[in-house]
């Protein structure tokens, strides 16, 4: 990579000035300044090459790649079953949603229909995602700016859900509890009961974390009017979720392209009204709110029936009878080894994740193996308005603007 | 593990004088206060946060004190996966540290290369870095990583003091 | 406007560029040629009725088995109208350049580096084509093609890997 040499400006004294002849000129130079991949704020390794005027930022150019593990090649080389848990580390801080998308790209090209109590778990559990998802935002964004003691208290409430994803599948992050046709297996009631707990223990919660934040002077001065984005230049650059309502527009592919359970909720979308870090944190709390809604509807809503669809050359059997049963344990291997037959076609599936519109664009020409997955990434994109968005900050705004992206590595560079 | 021995005052049977070895007791001061560098890079970065956590609090061992620079820190815990573009960077952190130093691989990724069989994935931090501990599992929980941190320790007390260091281990890195 | 309507409002404005509109599964994918794409998106962009103002994503497919290998993939959504179209485009091997389109989109900019980066696609009047994701000095080629093995061309094993630990 080539950069320009530092450019200097140099200021003439006006001659009519009566110190002219005495002072010297002045000469200011552009500092080159390098941030990353290594640094305690930016969200995972990302480089950026911040071209500073004093403090302001001229320009950064963000560089990427540190991550890149070539997911979408993989995907190639083995089965629709099998890229399940590659999804899950495509954004690590909350893992079912990329498997809740992919799993419904596959179906939309299996055209399979989900049975309703698995699209009502499905549901509750994108949404607990939502939220830790969220915690987890807020508590490196205030870790970021400086306000520790966030940080610790809204780690301390993604532990009681962490505890909540491993009594349920096992695992506490990178959970691959979703399959495609369904889910891999049912709430118990002890876990229905300690949603119920969480869902009475929570709202108090969010409310002492706006007590820290909002009540704040400094929080409020150092995210209200910073990194603002017009709506045109969001639609422009495709920026999605938070960001996108941020500046007042109304796109959430929850409302607008309804799937799984939310047409049978009733929760509103909040929207922001400046397009600054501020609104983007209001709008993050808000969902705060609506995801608690839309888990108590969906508790209450949900009947007893199937969690997986019926249809046995796609969906896997359930685990007890693959254990006991000859057929089903031939029909797990089948799936896993060979894969079920695809039709040809492609399709785009897109799902409201929580940092934003999380895509997959699948295309099979037959087979067990997709022939091209490429994964729409909100991170990726976002970071493409970040030059955009950073020109005439200071330099300490830069840690801001990462984080009120909220992106993750992970999905950014695949 | 006999790190001490007390000596009793001989009226009252106070204890007063303690004796042990300056190697246990430099040995001891290392251990007890290890200072990592923020190094997440990926998933493990998550539940190495997480560990630093309220829950799971790792300053109780003396580890919590997490340093920006490399100059600073004498622990490396390379949590998450090690691409092609990173590796370079890895190595000259670890080179910037100062003896003595200690590299804990987290996770499948840093120890192995873990499901990443591709192109830009180098299979394990190990193939450039010297590791003292790998701790497994994707990504571990953050009482694996405590784990790790313990048996570290443990190694930590076996090491040599008044021994002269090793070289400094350098591959010609044509990366 | 049904996913009908659009095709055949493309098919009577773009005569000699349509090739061919396929909908499948609710989707709608229109295949247009090379010369004739950027028009073709300008007109998806401004006009009222379309209002394509929103890019959803850019990638590529390779088939090597036809003469035109490469394929490329925009997908557009429209907020107030809430459609979606797919509009793609076929380019031989030997002169494999495209109109960029990050005069109408800003997000194009990104995302077709990526295209770049991954399958050596070159985009016309893009601000900065350079690779994204892979180091710039990556030469062992464009590893989303289908000849590009998956373990990469021997970088694993030739990079200066230690000899001995040192303790």
């Amino acid at each position: 990579m080539a950069f320009e040499d530092q450019r200097t400006t140099v200021y003439k004294i006006d001659p009519a000035h009566p110190e002219s002849e005495t002072l010297p000129t002045l000469r200011t130079e552009e500092l080159l300044l390098n941030m990353g991949p290594q640094h305690p704020a930016t969200h995972g390794v990302l480089k950026v090459i911040l071209e500073l005027e004093g403090e302001r930022l001229v320009k950064s150019t963000p560089v990427l790649g540190y991550l890149h593990r070539g997911v979408e090649k993989l995907a190639e080389d083995g089965t629709y079953h099998q890229f399940i848990p590659h999804t899950d580390r495509l954004d690590y801080v909350c893992a079912m949603y990329n498997n809740f998308a992919y799993c419904r790209a596959v179906e939309k090209l299996m055209n399979i229909t989900v049975p309703d109590r698995a699209e009502y778990l499905r549901t509750i559990v994108a949404e607990v995602q939502r939220i830790i998802g969220h915690q987890f935002w807020i508590g490196t964004q205030a870790l970021d700016i400086g306000a520790m003691g966030v940080f610790f208290y809204c780690f301390r409430d993604r532990e009681i859900l962490m505890d909540w994803f491993d009594e349920l599948c096992g695992a506490r992050l990178t959970t691959s509890w979703y399959r495609i046709g369904g889910v891999e297996r049912d709430f118990t009631p002890s876990l229905i009961e300690k949603l119920k707990l969480f869902l009475d223990y929570f709202p108090p919660k969010i409310e002492e974390y706006k007590v820290f934040l909002e009540t704040n002077r400094i929080w409020v001065g150092r995210t209200k009017g910073v990194a603002i984005i017009s709506a045109e230049d969001a639609v422009s650059f495709g920026l999605s979720g938070p960001p996108l309502r941020g500046s007042g527009v109304d796109y959430d592919l929850r409302k607008a392209q309804p799937y799984s359970a939310y047409p049978k909720c009733e929760f509103s979308v909040p929207l922001g009204k400046n397009g600054d870090t501020y609104d983007r944190y209001w709008i993050r709390v808000q969902e705060f709110y609506e995801s608690v809604k839309i888990i108590r509807q969906c508790l209450e809503q949900m009947q007893d029936g199937p969690i997986m669809a019926d249809v046995p050359s796609v969906t896997l059997p359930p685990k007890q009878r693959v254990f006991t049963n000859l057929e089903s344990m031939i029909q797990q291997f089948k799936l896993f080894s060979q894969g079920f037959d695809a039709p040809p076609g492609e399709i785009y599936c897109g799902t409201e994740a929580h940092k934003g519109e999380l895509g997959f664009y699948i295309v099979s020409t037959g087979g067990g193996k997709p022939y091209r997955l490429k994964i729409r990434a909100p991170s990726f994109i976002h970071m493409g308005a970040f030059d955009h968005m950073s020109r005439g900050y200071m330099i300490s705004d830069a840690v801001t603007i990462f984080g009120t992206y909220d992106i993750v590595m992970g999905e950014c560079d695949r | 593990m006999g790190l001490i021995q007390i000596g009793r005052h001989e009226k009252d049977g106070t204890p007063d004088i303690v004796t042990t070895t300056v190697e246990k007791a430099v040995n001891w001061a290392r251990k007890g206060s290890l200072w990592p560098i923020t190094f997440g890079l990926a998933c493990c970065a998550i539940e190495m946060i997480a560990a630093v956590s309220s829950r799971y609090d790792m300053d109780r061992y003396g580890a919590g004190v997490f340093r920006a620079s490399p100059r600073q820190s004498d622990l490396m815990i390379v949590a998450g996966t090690v691409c092609r573009r990173m590796a370079p960077v890895i190595r000259k952190l670890y080179d910037q540290m100062p003896e003595p130093k200690y590299v804990i691989a987290m996770g499948s990724c840093a120890t192995s290369g873990n499901i990443y069989d591709s192109y830009s994935v180098v299979q394990g931090v190990d193939r450039f870095v010297p590791v003292d501990i790998y701790v497994p599992g994707c990504p571990p929980t953050p009482e694996a990583l405590f784990d790790g941190i313990l048996k570290l320790q443990e190694r930590i007390m076996l090491k040599p003091v008044f021994l002269k260091q090793p070289d400094q281990v350098k591959p010609n890195l044509k990366i | 406007m049904s996913l009908q309507q659009l095709a055949s409002r493309l098919q009577e404005n773009f005569a000699t560029g349509f090739v061919k509109a396929v909908e499948w599964r609710g989707d709608l994918a229109v295949t247009v040629t090379r010369d004739r794409l950027h028009e073709v998106a300008q007109f998806l962009h401004n006009d009222p009725a379309m209002d394509f103002d929103y890019i959803v994503h850019v990638s590529s497919v390779d088939w090597p088995d036809d003469e035109e290998r490469f394929e490329v993939v925009y997908e557009f959504y429209s907020i107030k109208k809430r459609q979606r179209i797919r509009l793609k485009t076929r380019v031989p091997e030997s002169d494999c350049i495209v109109d960029s389109l990050t005069d109408l989109w800003k997000g194009a900019d990104f995302m077709e580096r990526e295209v770049y980066d991954m399958m050596g696609i070159r985009f016309r009047h893009h601000p900065d084509l350079r690779r994204i994701l892979l180091p710039d000095d990556f030469t062992e080629g464009y590893p989303l093609r289908k000849d590009f093995p998956l373990r990469g061309k021997g970088w694993r094993d030739t990079f200066e890997f230690l000899d001995e630990t040192a303790r």
